[in-house]
């Protein structure tokens, strides 16, 4: 092996996203630390964690639906919905395992209307998922209306506030690390996540590979759409509040989470490690950010600049080439004619 | 007719590589104004680098191009443009939406005072070039809808409205009807005696003499003939684009056809082929002819279930396929390696390992989960089988040369064991050395009792290879040979629709 090829892929290997996603988690813990005596109590570890749970879960299908070349921006409407008719279904006396059956069943609804939009009609899913994201707000809105319900009983409305038995992990996050293996299981070990990467690195060769694109699709929207119905259950009992406008803008969140986890917007490339990284980093630098009384205003700039390096890096290689060509079409060329 | 005065154009010893593929190595020609001046050669000859070139899509890597007897650098197509140079493809890209006369004026649109555009001056003046066309074409009409006859048209009048002294036509005539073909012709011959020096890229020999005053001939990207056409015949032409002969199978190497593997009944897409009925049996190889266009790949693409069909049916070893089910005919034994390896063959971004692995996952798991070490041993064996040249097998595959990926392809769904394999343009832009391993590969894998239905648009390849010979035009079987009554000639006319002077 040539002493470059090695020196390339050493360099490859240290220019990995997850390295520098490992390294930034670092710096943060590290400047949150001298920043605040607050920012390492248990208390407060508990309370980064348990307020990231659900935009975490969230991220692990959108992770998955990303990588295949799709998108799903409905996440926190259906979390939403989801919230809203707990409460609704709550509010009337229904029996709470009766209401999980009905949630789950509202998640997968909602992700196959996603599903089936995109693979059946073959439309955007940027656009679908749009769509959907007002229509099922809508639809919570419907439901709840302009109330309130926070009667929920003790056992669930304790969910924020204590831990796993024997552990100082907040349920989500519980739920969110079970979530991550399967994911990661699936997405790195198995045939169908080989394919996910191939249906978004490119489209045309996984379907003349054989690969059931619209069905993988599908059945990632539905499983999606069943994560966040969940995560609006959790959404719900963490602030003991159902309410139509739960998780609002919340899309946003996951998304940045996932884009600064690595996985290119374009398909195709992305890794679990990089989203559990990638959560962790991003709450604890929300929770740095606030605990420095940082100017409330600015934290959207900073978590917007984030969101756009992380689109911009990972593809900065490609992007510069493509600036090169156009600067060398645009150079006046004026041939000798007479 | 000769003129006396120095060439317009004059490509000299140009080189282009892609790669580890030479698509020319030595191409050179020289046009003269008001002069027809004809280029041939097989396909894969390089004569569409050449053209690229002229259209500044291509930077040679060597030799030197001169218009007007100065040395020019096109880096751009608006730097061929700017030279006097017009290419017209086989299929213009026209803006679908827009009027033929805003097409024409795109980007240099007259102005009047404000910026406005000055649309009844781009009329006027888009009138007048189909005025000195002679071809009644309405400036006014929006160019979705146009046939292709029509769309060339306005390529050409938008060529001669930037004085374009240089007009290249990459094969125009392949998808044009007999009466369109005279009717450019026509337009043609007024180019040429208005001073224009024409670059005529042609299959069909016979408008070659019919329309060029001169002729380069290509083969394996340089030039091996450049003459008048005054003086000689087609056959000195094809036995310059030939030059040499491919190795004919021998009779020990062609098997009997076993049992029937693929039946295809009637099958028919609306518009885009129409009662294709085929059969291959196993051992045998059938190819199947025609031009570019002819429905030859859409009909690979509804048997291995890409596309969906309107009526008909496929039947792989006595099963009847489901319509628009790749994995469907994976399961009964297909194979299908296309034509565009890059887009469609291939993950480029993917691995050679991976890619190798791709449609054979399902056999490499334990317990749900593939195995990397399986996945490894399966690509290093079909890697070794193929003579596959790479650095690493988890090198991404973009990295090989393009026969060296097609090999991947092919790796990719030998490893399936096929019943049928379908190669659609199996050694398109792939070097020389590697198209005769292909070609082998293919020739044992019918010997093992493989059932190939080949798509190749390269005449030598067919008659070599083809135990049977099908021949397509404009969505329709026309002809159907045995390797021994077939000739490039009875293909040529079956693809062109020239059957009648054709004696059975």
């Amino acid at each position: 092996m040539a002493p470059d090829v090695t020196a390339r892929r050493w360099l490859s290997a240290a220019a990995r996203w997850e390295t520098g996603l490992a390294v930034l988690l670092l710096l943060i813990v590290v400047l949150g630390a001298a920043a605040s005596p607050q920012f390492l109590t248990t208390s407060n570890l508990f309370n980064l964690l348990v307020t990231s749970g659900e935009v975490a879960i969230m991220a692990l299908p959108m992770t998955l639906i990303i990588i295949s070349g799709e998108i799903d921006l409905s996440v926190a409407s259906i979390l939403g919905m989801s919230s809203a008719l707990l409460g609704y279904l709550w509010s009337i006396h229904w029996p709470m395992l009766a209401i999980f059956a009905v949630l789950v069943l509202l998640g997968a609804v909602a992700g196959l209307v996603n599903g089936l939009l995109v693979t059946r009609l073959g439309l955007p899913s940027l656009a679908v998922t749009i769509g959907t994201l007002a229509l099922y707000r809508g639809i919570a809105l419907m439901i709840l209306g302009p109330k309130t319900i926070s009667n929920f009983p003790a056992p669930y409305n304790t969910i924020g506030v204590i831990a796993v038995p024997h552990t100082d992990i907040p349920w989500s996050m519980a739920i969110f690390v079970v979530l991550a293996v399967i994911s990661g299981v699936v997405l790195h070990a198995t045939a169908t996540g080989r394919s996910l990467y191939a249906m978004g690195a490119s489209p045309e060769a996984a379907l003349f590979s054989g690969i059931r694109v619209k069905r993988i699709k599908t059945i990632l929207f539905v499983v999606s759409g069943v994560v966040c119905s969940l995560a609006g259950v959790l959404w719900t009992f963490r602030l003991a509040t159902a309410v139509q406008n739960n998780g609002l803008g919340l899309e946003l969140n996951v998304v940045a989470v996932v884009l600064l986890a690595g996985v290119s917007i374009f398909g195709g490339k992305g890794s679990i490690g990089g989203v559990v990284l990638a959560v962790l980093a991003f709450a604890g630098l929300a929770n740095a950010l606030l605990l420095t009384n940082f100017n409330q205003e600015a934290t959207g700039i900073v978590f917007g600049a984030v969101l756009l390096i992380s689109v911009f890096a990972p593809n900065a290689g490609a992007l510069w080439a493509r600036l090169g060509r156009l600067r060398k079409h645009q150079r006046p060329v004026r041939p000798a004619r007479q | 007719m000769t003129p006396a005065a120095a060439p317009v154009l004059s490509l000299r010893h140009a080189a282009k590589s892609f790669g580890a593929v030479q698509a020319v190595a030595d191409g050179s020609l020289e046009l003269s104004a008001g002069e027809v001046h004809a280029l041939v050669g097989e396909n894969g000859a390089g004569k569409s680098t050449l053209v690229k070139m002229l259209a500044g899509l291509h930077r040679p890597d060597a030799g030197e191009l001169l218009v007007d007897g100065k040395p020019v650098a096109l880096p751009s197509p608006a730097a061929a443009q700017a030279a006097g140079i017009a290419v017209i493809y086989q299929e213009p890209t026209l803006f679908p939406d827009l009027t033929v006369a805003e097409n024409i004026f795109m980007g240099r649109q007259p102005l009047l005072p404000g910026r406005r555009i000055d649309r009844r001056l781009m009329r006027a003046q888009s009138a007048a070039l189909f005025g000195r066309l002679g071809v009644p074409l309405d400036p006014g009409r929006i160019c979705r809808g146009l046939s292709i006859a029509d769309q060339q048209l306005a390529e050409i009048a938008k060529a001669l409205s930037r004085d374009a002294r240089v007009i290249v036509m990459d094969e125009p005539t392949a998808a044009l009807s007999a009466a369109e073909v005279a009717r450019l012709f026509e337009v043609v011959r007024t180019l040429r005696a208005a001073g224009a020096a024409v670059l005529f890229i042609s299959h069909r020999l016979e408008e070659v003499f019919e329309i060029c005053q001169r002729v380069t001939v290509m083969r394996d990207g340089r030039q091996v003939l450049s003459s008048e056409l005054a003086g000689l015949t087609a056959d000195d032409l094809v036995r310059a684009m030939v030059g040499r002969q491919m190795p004919e199978r021998t009779a020990g190497e062609r098997s009997e056809p076993g049992e029937l593997v693929l039946r295809v009944e009637r099958l028919t897409r609306e518009g885009v082929f129409t009662g294709i009925s085929l059969a291959v049996r196993a051992g045998e190889i059938v190819a199947l002819a025609g031009l570019v266009g002819s429905g030859r790949t859409e009909v690979a693409r509804a048997v291995f279930g890409i596309d969906r069909y309107d009526a008909g049916t496929v039947a792989v070893s006595g099963r009847q396929l489901r319509k628009a089910s790749p994995s469907a005919a994976m399961a009964a034994g297909v194979g299908y390696v296309p034509a565009d390896r890059r887009q469609q063959g291939l993950v480029m971004d993917m691995s050679v390992q991976q890619n190798v692995a791709l449609a054979s996952l399902a056999g490499l798991r334990r317990a749900g989960l593939v195995r990397s070490a399986a996945e490894r041993a399966f690509a290093a064996d079909w890697a070794q089988r193929l003579r596959l040249k790479y650095g690493r097998l988890t090198d991404p595959v973009s990295l090989l040369s393009g026969g060296n990926q097609q090999k991947v392809v092919l790796a990719k769904w030998l490893g399936r064991r096929p019943a049928l394999l379908i190669v659609d343009e199996p050694t398109r832009g792939i070097d020389i050395a590697t198209k005769a391993e292909v070609h082998q590969l293919l020739v044992q894998l019918a010997q093992q009792g493989v059932a190939i239905l080949m798509i190749s648009s390269e005449l030598p390849e067919v008659l070599h290879i083809g135990d049977r010979i099908l021949v397509m035009r404009e969505g329709r079987l026309t002809a159907e040979y045995s390797h021994r009554e077939a000739s490039e000639e009875k293909i040529m006319a079956a693809a062109t629709g020239q059957l009648a002077v054709q004696a059975p």
